[in-house]
């Protein structure tokens, strides 16, 4: 125990020293949020923007922080020797992978507290009585996209990984349902973001926060993406 | 099959590490073909050879970060990959290059080290002992190639290793570098440390080696204490003109005389005044000038070349 949080602790100071993670993690999810919930430009379907967007950008932010910058740094962690560096020290495998989980969490926790009362600023109310169905999507979408991120990071080359990542984002960021309605996507990338763990994210955050909309079908999808991304990572997974 | 296990085991008890019939394969290509040797307790068993030759491979079974195609290998008597975790906190390792993020800061990466082998090492103090205590609050990108090896020998450190892995620990370090890892190497010996090191550097390497394992393309060629390696054979070198008849002179004194290049030739025979005498008289005779002498032992690239048959 004392070693996990020993390597907690590195994690988290690695994190504060690099700039562009945070500018991941935390200034995105807030820019976007505070722009796109002053600015309504975003078609949100039938949503008023804000109760559209609070969960939508919570999604992000889990993305952002248990995806890419997870599987950024853990890319280059492979590729500058660290991680086989820590392999001959006393940590083990699973106490480093609990490490890195619990910094995902820490982080967002974080970001959970800065943009809650941003939303709150500018006029969200939840209303959905279910804290702890969006605990189960914390936990669901970090598992899913630390899986995904790590799939990556396992078995790409740095630069190719970095660059993986960022596409990837980009591209579930846009169709993944986080700030930008399905329902505004054409028929068939409409029927496609329904399967993507992002989709099924953001969906599954609204219904809980907003206390409307569906939990099973988003939660049956985000439950199969956090069960086998996770599994083909650590069969993929190159430590050096 | 007793007998050999009886061995084995005999072996371990006295030795730190036992390598037997090692074989190392990458696809088609074989890095380390049937190799054995052993690194004698609290000594400097360093492991010679030229890049790709087998050294890192061998290295990192001992390590315990690569299986082995066949063979066995103990270090401590313990099994590298089966039991890996308990060698963990016997082992300290120093990689050939990187093992650090590049933001993390000196002093940040040696307490983080210190703590998680948990044995109360003093972070401050590993520091200084490295001599990187003006840079404790550099990161490690902005340290020297010479800088980051000492910072990684620190991280080798920090657990008070049994065994100590070096794998050219003294590349791209400067002199004052240099002089630094090779006192910290003898004090580690001196504590009861094991270390075992990998270079290509022979000079360096013959100023800390104990013990000595050639290695050339995958094999070992010779595994044995420096001082037998060394000595096993000494030589006498001499320089003149290029044009000189080395078949004359070898019969004139009766020892084999081998060109070198560049006017330099080397006999090998025991240096005695009765030899020297004998070259001086036969150059002065022939009227050739003798522009230098060296009666000195066989170094470690001297005993390379000869045991691999590269005269150059």
């Amino acid at each position: 125990m004392t070693r996990i949080f020993v390597q907690l602790r590195a994690e988290l100071m690695l994190l504060i020293r690099n700039g562009e993670q945070l500018l991941l993690t935390l200034i995105i999810p807030v820019v976007l949020l505070g722009f796109f919930g002053t600015v309504d430009i975003l078609p949100t379907g039938d949503i008023d923007s804000i109760d559209f967007l609070v969960p939508g950008i919570i999604a992000v932010a889990i993305m952002s922080t248990s995806m890419v910058s997870l599987g950024i740094a853990t890319g280059f962690e492979r590729s500058y020797q660290v991680l086989k560096r820590l392999g001959a020290t006393p940590l083990t495998r699973g106490e480093l992978v609990i490490a890195k989980i619990l910094t995902v969490f820490v982080v967002e926790l974080v970001q959970i507290a800065v943009l809650l009362p941003i939303g709150f600023a500018q006029g969200w109310r939840p209303a959905g009585s279910t804290a702890a169905f969006v605990i189960v999507a914390v936990l669901l979408g970090t598992s899913a996209f630390a899986g995904i991120g790590l799939i990556l990071a396992g078995s790409l080359r740095a630069e190719i990984n970095l660059a993986a990542q960022n596409g990837l984002y980009l591209v579930l960021l846009l169709l993944g349902g986080m700030i930008i309605s399905q329902d505004s996507l054409p028929g068939p990338m409409a029927q496609v973001s329904l399967a993507l763990p992002s989709s099924a994210l953001a969906e599954f955050l609204r219904s809980s926060l907003n206390g409307n909309g569906q939990l099973l079908a988003p939660g049956a999808v985000l439950t199969a993406w956090a069960i086998v991304a996770p599994l083909v990572a650590a069969r993929r997974f190159r430590w050096s | 099959m007793l007998c050999g296990y009886e061995e084995f085991v005999r072996k371990v008890e006295v030795m730190a590490v036992v390598v037997e019939n090692l074989t190392v394969r990458y696809g088609d290509i074989t890095a380390v073909n049937d190799v054995s040797f052993v690194a004698p307790s609290a000594g400097v068993t360093v492991i010679l050879g030229p890049n790709g030759a087998g050294k890192t491979s061998t290295i990192e079974v001992c390590e315990g970060f690569r299986r082995p195609t066949s063979g066995s290998v103990s270090v401590l008597g313990l099994d590298p990959q089966r039991q890996h975790r308990e060698l963990t906190y016997r082992m300290g390792v120093m990689l050939q290059g990187g093992g650090v993020y590049p933001s993390a800061r000196v002093n940040d990466v040696v307490s983080h080290f210190c703590a998680l082998y948990g044995k109360k090492v003093n972070a401050t103090d590993l520091i200084e002992r490295v001599g990187l205590t003006s840079r404790a609050k550099s990161t490690w990108r902005r340290l020297s190639g010479g800088e980051q090896q000492r910072l990684s020998l620190a991280l080798a450190l920090a657990g008070q290793p049994d065994v100590l892995f070096l794998d050219e620990p003294t590349s791209g370090v400067d002199i004052d570098g240099r002089d630094t890892i090779r006192s910290i190497i003898v004090d580690a010996t001196q504590q009861g440390t094991t270390v075992v090191l990998a270079s290509h550097d022979m000079a360096e390497a013959q100023k800390v080696a104990t013990h000595v394992v050639l290695f050339q393309q995958g094999t070992v060629i010779a595994d044995a204490p420096l001082a037998e390696i060394t000595q096993s054979r000494k030589r006498l070198r001499f320089s003149s003109l290029a044009t000189l008849d080395t078949l004359a002179l070898s019969q004139a004194i009766g020892s084999l005389v081998n060109h070198q290049g560049e006017g330099v030739f080397e006999i090998t025979a025991e240096s005695s005044a009765r030899l020297v005498g004998r070259i001086t008289q036969w150059l002065s005779e022939q009227q050739l000038p003798l522009l230098g002498i060296d009666l000195g032992e066989e170094t470690l690239e001297d005993a390379y070349r000869r045991l691999t048959g590269d005269t150059q």
